[in-house]
């Protein structure tokens, strides 16, 4: 069992120096006494080699992308150039205060009003806005920009939004919490929408409709255009969750295919790292009529300087963010669109496409793919052979992959295909290195048959063995008993 | 192509075993009308030598606050972190991985957020805590929203006291899905009571008391605690910054139910206000209906201490529409930042900084009182590290005059409606000297 900071503690060891206080000031003039703490937070008592050991210690613990391929589906797990790493962390912008005086801010303001514009000319959006720090937030504001437009033109009778069965959790979630009333229509077998179900649905009371393009089968939505004519044609919006835009850029522009809002998952698509969990960037797409409701402030240019645009605060949706989202994430953005142009973006499109279909071809006769049509840059296979013929689960051959250095696919998603494993390789990913991750599938797909119950025992070797996370619901420990 | 390993001969070689010709089979599902037709009109590649002196040129067109002696606050502060923390933060294990839904291979990540949760309950008095959500603002809106799914009561109680940028986002959260908002007015600096009082009624879900509030100073919390709780089902939502935590009332002494705020003073850097991270904490009772992931402690099948993600049937993956809330992605490596700060600066060392910091603004404050035409703001208050002063003349002048000598003055309050209002924020980094230096020029430029 592995320590915890907590069991490093020796009293009043050090890991930290200050300078002196060099003011002649009493706390006990200051605070009256039932203003102070009766008992100190128990934070730990260590020393910076202890914090440095414990620390590097937990981080031989994880996965992460140099160790070896992270085929999340869905969530782009593309190599994170060291570059923005490098170039982030100058003083002039990770420390630098929001609101200081626009003049002292005009380098990161240029930035910022740059990749406002290109992140629009890469969706075809009229205007953008950076604020929202995540694909979910994103969303968020998308709806209630939705919200804002229906407002505004009196649309009082709006109240529910349509998405289909294969849509991420968020997409649903998003809606409740703007307090619209979501109809989940039943997606066709290959995940598009099933046109006939939209109809049946559709009346003046839709405000929108969201939908991932390419869906979360890999798959292009071909009939988008039908779909938002009969959207547009009830005074619906059409929002595009952008989580998959990494198969579009430079080949579709989901402003100018029908739809009037989009997220960018900038910690996807633009290969800023997702850090464990965050923190991302979820910037919004907009078309011209929807400019007016987009968060304030925008980034606004004047003849020689940039300056905080909150012109439009009278119709705007308001703020998502204390001040103006995640600038450190957007840095990393720019730097990246920057060094790609137009011919590179388009590459990663090309590339991440080439490289899930090259993989499909190589699992295919190994593991059932319900849909063999070419993908975009991801696609779904799935364990119902193993499942049948062995006894093996998606779970089990996901924890097999564990053992062999690779990350497991997105499992179990979409929900509308049994035992998912939804697969996505990345343009980041060498030729060498796809072969590898397709030969240790195949290998698992052999052990299934003739080892199921290592398969049910895996992983083997990880820094723990399979954890029961149902156990941590039922005796709920969340947080650590210190002993003083 | 940068990042792109594929050689050309290679790209033909796996089409070929794709068993097409050209990529353009690829996409032959895409309707030939809805392809753009033309390249992206974003500019031309750029080198990594290239890119670099450009951002180079532009960081020369920013100032940074560290190049200046910086008093502005307002929810962004510039405290000391240790060089270690970054050395943690930057490692790819940490950086690169996903979000821990695989356990096995993430026990790195679900262990600091265990640790950071278990220092978020030490620091609130609180009995858990989640792994983090996107800032202090979007914490209270969410705080707000479990308030309801808790009692049903739909109205809630904002102070005047509360930083205006919070309330902004609170709003947008909120209205449009039933939550009523009223603001209770302040009284020199702080909640009044007695109005409070006289709004209180059992229509009340949750009123938020924001300590130090937004003027920095700190509220009766004790009185506040008795006032809410009167009533039987309302709840006490506090907002705090953490650094105070180390030496003022810890939010379970007054009983608050739910405790947030914005994390960033713990360890992470400025930029430009964000990433920043919200803490959220609350008693235990609450915790299904908390927002956001949750790691909590388990074995695995041998029997060995493990770590996973718990209580997911919150989560929108699971729950969908009917989720506690729509956060995925949150500030994860934020709150490893402050994990580690908070290791390295330890128990004594928070004592320290929230202590310094403290005498350090009362110095300021005693200093600037004296001069010509300033006086605090709001003199019956206590404050903690920050505080607003009375201007002879527009605080925008100020901050104008001293910018060329490097002075970043303050937060003009002007821009929240408090006219003649400078608002000014004080570390534990600034020496007597620095702030003399303040003191000085202010005197010198404050002539009308």
């Amino acid at each position: 069992m592995s320590k915890t900071i907590f069991d490093y503690s020796v009293a009043n060891r050090k890991a930290y120096t200050l300078p002196k206080s060099d003011v002649d000031v009493q706390i006990n003039d200051i605070f009256p006494a039932g203003m102070l703490r009766k008992e100190k937070a128990k934070l730990p008592e260590v020393s910076e080699l202890d914090v440095m050991r414990h620390f590097i210690e937990l981080s031989h613990k994880n996965h992460f992308i140099e160790k070896g391929l992270y085929p999340l589906g869905s969530c782009t797990m593309k190599y994170n150039p060291k570059l923005h790493e490098h170039l982030v962390r100058h003083s002039c912008f990770n420390n630098i205060h929001p609101y200081q005086d626009e003049q002292t801010l005009q380098g990161s303001l240029e930035i910022l009003y740059e990749l406002q514009n290109d992140l629009a000319e890469i969706a075809g959006m009229a205007m953008t806005t950076l604020q929202p720090v995540a694909g979910a937030q994103g969303e968020f504001a998308g709806i209630k920009i939705i919200e804002a437009y229906h407002k505004a033109k009196g649309n009082m009778h709006k109240k529910k939004i349509i998405l289909p069965d294969s849509a991420h959790g968020t997409n649903p979630a998003t809606c409740s919490l703007v307090g619209y009333e979501v109809v989940e229509i039943k997606s066709l077998a290959d995940g598009r929408v099933d046109i006939a179900k939209l109809k049946e649905v559709i009346d003046d009371s839709v405000a929108g409709f969201m939908l991932t393009n390419p869906n979360t089968l890999g798959l292009f939505e071909t009939q988008i255009e039908e779909i938002s004519s009969l959207i547009h044609g009830v005074d619906g919006l059409m929002y595009m969750d952008g989580a998959n835009l990494n198969a579009l850029l430079g080949i579709v522009q989901p402003g100018k295919i029908g739809f009037d809002v989009m997220h960018y998952n900038l910690h996807k698509t633009f290969t800023t790292p997702h850090g464990g969990g965050g923190p991302g960037c979820g910037p919004v797409g907009v078309v011209e009529k929807l400019v007016p409701y987009l968060p304030v402030p925008l980034i606004g240019k004047n003849e020689d300087s940039y300056f905080f645009d909150y012109r439009h605060e009278a119709t705007s949706i308001g703020k998502v963010h204390t001040f103006y989202g995640n600038f450190a994430i957007m840095l990393r953005a720019y730097i990246y669109i920057k060094m790609q142009g137009p011919d590179g973006l388009r590459k990663v499109s090309e590339n991440a496409i080439i490289n899930a279909n090259y993989l499909m071809q190589k699992v295919k006769d190994h593991f059932h793919i319900e849909h063999t049509e070419y993908c975009m840059h991801e696609f779904v296979a799935d364990g119902t052979w193993q499942k049948k013929a062995n006894g093996v689960a998606t779970i089990d051959i996901a924890k097999r992959l564990l053992d062999k250095g690779y990350h497991a696919p997105t499992i179990y998603f979409p929900l509308i295909i049994p035992e998912a494993m939804m697969v996505e390789p990345t343009e980041t990913e060498s030729k060498e290195s796809i072969d590898a991750f397709a030969e240790a599938m195949i290998e698992i797909a052999s052990e299934c048959q003739n080892d199921p119950d290592m398969l049910h025992q895996a992983p083997l070797t990880t820094p723990v063995r399979r954890v029961d996370d149902v156990r941590a619901v039922k005796v709920l420990d969340v947080r650590y008993q210190i002993k003083d | 192509m940068p990042y792109i390993p594929t050689t050309e001969a290679q790209r033909s070689e796996m089409l070929r075993a794709i068993g097409v010709q050209s990529f353009d089979e690829l996409i032959a599902a895409i309707p030939e009308e809805l392809r753009l037709k033309e390249p992206l009109k974003v500019s031309e590649a750029v080198s990594e030598l290239e890119i670099t002196r450009m951002i180079q040129e532009k960081t020369c067109r920013n100032i940074c606050s560290g190049a200046a002696n910086s008093f502005l606050g307002a929810g962004v502060y510039d405290h000391f972190i240790p060089a270690a923390v970054d050395t943690i933060v930057s490692r790819p294990e940490f950086f690169t991985a996903y979000t821990p839904y695989q356990a096995e291979v993430s026990q790195g990540t679900l262990q600091f957020i265990y640790e950071y949760q278990t220092m978020i309950c030490e620091l609130t008095g609180m009995e858990v805590a989640n792994a983090s959500m996107y800032d202090g603002a979007s914490a209270v809106a969410e705080a707000i929203l479990m308030g309801v799914r808790k009692n049903r009561l739909t109205k809630a109680i904002l102070p005047a006291t509360m930083h205006p940028e919070f309330v902004k986002v609170i709003k947008c959260y909120t209205e449009g899905i039933g939550v009523e908002l009223v603001i209770a007015p302040h009284k020199d600096g702080m909640i009044d009571l007695k109005a409070l009082e006289a709004m209180l009624d059992d229509s009340v879900g949750s009123v938020i008391v924001q300590s130090p509030n937004f003027f920095g100073n700190i509220e009766d919390v004790f009185a506040l605690d008795k006032l809410i709780h009167n009533q039987a089902k309302a709840l006490m939502i506090a907002v705090v910054d953490p650094i105070s935590l180390a030496i003022l009332s810890a939010p379970s002494e007054y009983n608050a139910d739910i405790v947030v705020g914005e994390g960033q003073a713990l360890g992470n850097s400025m930029y430009m206000g964000g990433p920043l991270f919200g803490f959220f904490a609350s008693k235990l009772d609450m915790a299904r209906q908390m927002p956001g992931r949750i790691v909590g402690g388990t074995l695995d099948v041998e029997g060995k201490r493990s770590y996973a993600l718990t209580l997911q049937a919150r989560e929108q993956h699971i729950r969908r529409d009917k989720a506690t809330s729509n956060i995925c992605s949150n500030q994860s490596l934020c709150t490893l930042a402050a994990t580690v700060y908070m290791s390295l600066i330890g128990r004594q060392g928070l004592i320290e900084v929230a202590t310094q910091s403290t005498q350090k603004a009362h110095y300021l404050a005693a200093e600037i009182s004296k001069l010509d035409g300033f006086s605090l703001s709001y003199p019956q208050a206590t404050f903690f590290k920050e505080f607003v002063v009375n201007t002879p003349i527009a605080p925008a002048k100020i901050i104008n005059r001293l910018l060329p000598r490097a002075i970043y003055a303050g937060v003009d309050l002007q821009r929240f409606g408090y006219d003649n209002q400078l608002m000014i924020a004080v570390t534990e980094k600034k020496s007597k000297a620095d702030l003399d230096e303040f003191v000085k020029a202010l005197m010198e430029v404050s002539h009308v």
